[in-house]
């Protein structure tokens, strides 16, 4: 199970959004990656939305 | 008189938080009523037009545009408070906030950067949270969501992918979750042990693993299902997983559940599921005192039982308690009511049961099982979750930036019924860098008051703010500091009961 796998690995997170929550684990050494996100065209939003439901 | 003015910024993103800031400096200068800088999504939208932010200018505005909004007492205050937030939604970052560093801009670069990834912590608006966690589950990776606003369905959908896929769906809105030691969105620094907890509940989770680390023992996994997974829609997906989790762990010797009550159906597929353990479980169903349950779990209704439980049995002490004579002696004639000012939701609940139970009237703008709420019952104690919607519009939680609740506890003392002020300091990540020293600041000198303040801190010595340095500063100003929310609530309680009594009031 991948479950079982996060407990009992070091967590290694990847942040999408607000990024306060990165410099938190980075102040403490753990390893993180920043995402610069930001809200995609709203033209591919619902479109992202079919796609995303497919699977693709 | 009266101005509103909207200004729209299109295709702008700025991160929630960095733009609440600016929001509140923008609220603060002379002749600004009220002001907010939000993503124009439809939810950010509702909001703003309750609080009286939105014109027709802002309505226009998409998810993909910045909604800048302004009540002032004139064109000028507007105008100028408008120009001093561009200035600042222009402002470069500055060195150390990644002025240079390279971003990724996506999921699949991120992964790459990070060899090994196994969490993706979802923060972005309610609107675009649901298409990123399913892209994570897709590759394979770990969610915990802290947004909210994301559709039930949507909710259930992603859960039941994550469970096809032997994944941990926390979320959405998980405010708090500790993996093996690791602390992640708003939560504590906590000793590692053999305590596992599993929450529907930030602050609840946050409360009861720093109890644990307080006491000296030590939690293995706190693991955050999101405030909707008991709901009988969801089924207790994610609760069901962590408990199967939890139950395998080498690490963890034994299981604490911790939740508002379930839909009953879930109740009785998670006490199921309690019973094939072979793990000792506390089960606390928030305000629950009778249920059946199997013979390896025993039920708790609060917090610091659950605590308690896990620790062995034994009560949490108190050994410096003030008695309620001396306290009663401080407070001001006439003064009997509990003003309860709190920034963990969870908390606010576990003070109503206690009052409930000490047979007080209570009400809540965030009602636990047989509470009112402040309008039905006007003359009862009154304790507040701030950071409920709708104290929170276009500003910061109040666990970030306390100046709400700062004004708050200034109108308590000039309430000539409120006797005692009942509040809590939450420390950690996430939260403020010194929540003590700004609530000291606004309270009047000790002998001016007039009211007892009684203050619990949640929180660790290992955590930045310094548990023992935040107790002393409250200490130092003349604040009851209790060990834990629930004895704070208690003392509250007896000494509300013991004003009345001398007050010869039946409240």
């Amino acid at each position: 199970m991948e479950v079982d796998k996060l407990l009992n690995t070091e967590v290694r997170v990847i942040n999408v959004g607000l990024r306060a929550f990165a410099q938190d684990l980075e102040s403490r050494k753990s390893p993180v990656v920043h995402v610069d996100w930001s809200p995609p065209p709203a033209s591919s939003v619902k479109f992202g939305s079919l796609l995303d439901r497919l699977g693709v | 008189m009266t101005i509103l003015v909207n200004e729209v910024r299109r295709g702008f993103y700025m991160d929630s938080v960095a733009l609440m800031r600016i929001s509140r400096s923008v609220g603060a200068m002379p002749g600004v009523k009220g002001a907010a800088l939000m993503i124009g999504s439809v939810t950010n939208k509702a909001l703003m037009r309750d609080a009286g932010l939105l014109g027709a200018t802002g309505e226009d505005a998409g998810p993909n545009d910045l909604v800048l909004a302004v009540r002032a007492e004139s064109e000028e205050a507007a105008t100028t408070a408008l120009s001093s937030a561009a200035g600042l939604l222009d402002k470069p970052p500055s060195v150390g906030q990644g002025a240079s560093e390279w971003l990724p801009k996506t999921l699949d670069t991120a992964v790459q950067q990070l060899p090994g990834a196994n969490l993706v912590l979802i923060s972005v608006p309610g609107e675009f949270a649901t298409a990123e966690a399913r892209r994570a589950l897709r590759r394979g990776l770990n969610v915990l969501m802290f947004s909210d606003n994301v559709p039930l369905a949507d909710e259930v959908a992603l859960k039941q992918e994550a469970q096809q896929r032997g994944l941990l769906m926390m979320g959405p809105d998980c405010g708090t979750a500790i993996i093996g030691g690791t602390p992640l969105a708003f939560a504590n620094e906590v000793p590692r042990g053999s305590i596992g907890l599993v929450g529907a509940s930030g602050t609840g989770l946050q409360e009861v693993s720093t109890l644990i680390g307080r006491s000296g023992a030590g939690v293995s996994h706190a693991i955050g299902v999101g405030g909707r997974d008991l709901k009988e829609a969801v089924g207790g997906i994610t609760t069901l997983m962590a408990i199967d989790a939890l139950d395998r762990d080498p690490g963890t010797e034994q299981i604490v559940i911790i939740s508002k009550p379930p839909a009953p159906s879930v109740a009785k597929r998670v006490l199921q599921r309690v019973g094939e353990s072979r793990k000792p479980v506390t089960v606390c169903f928030l305000g629950v005192d009778d249920m059946a349950l199997p013979a390896n779990a025993v039920l708790v209704s609060d917090l610091r039982s659950a605590a308690e439980r896990a620790l062995g049995g034994g009560r949490l002490p108190w050994s410096d308690r003030p008695t309620v004579a001396a306290l009663a002696a401080t407070v001001g004639a006439g003064r009997q009511r509990i003003a309860g000012l709190f920034c963990g939701g969870t908390l606010c609940g576990e003070a109503q049961l206690m009052l409930r139970r000490a047979g007080l009237a209570v009400s809540s703008n965030a009602p636990v099982t047989g509470v009112a709420t402040p309008k039905e019952a006007p003359g009862a104690h009154r304790l507040l979750d701030l950071g409920d919607d709708e104290y929170t519009v276009g500003r910061p939680h109040p666990m970030i930036d306390p100046s709400l609740r700062d004004d708050m506890v200034r109108a308590a003392f000039t309430d000539p019924e409120v006797g005692v002020v009942l509040v809590d300091v939450v420390i950690g990540y996430g939260a403020h860098d010194d929540p003590a020293t700004d609530l000291v600041a606004v309270l009047p000198a000790a002998a001016e008051r007039g009211a007892v303040v009684i203050a619990s801190v949640c929180g660790t010595d290992q955590d930045r703010q310094g548990y023992a340095r935040q107790v002393g500063i409250l200490r130092d100003a003349g604040v009851v500091v209790a060990p834990s929310n629930a004895h704070a609530a208690e003392l509250a309680a007896e000494l509300a009961g013991a004003l009345a009594a001398a007050g010869g009031s039946s409240r």
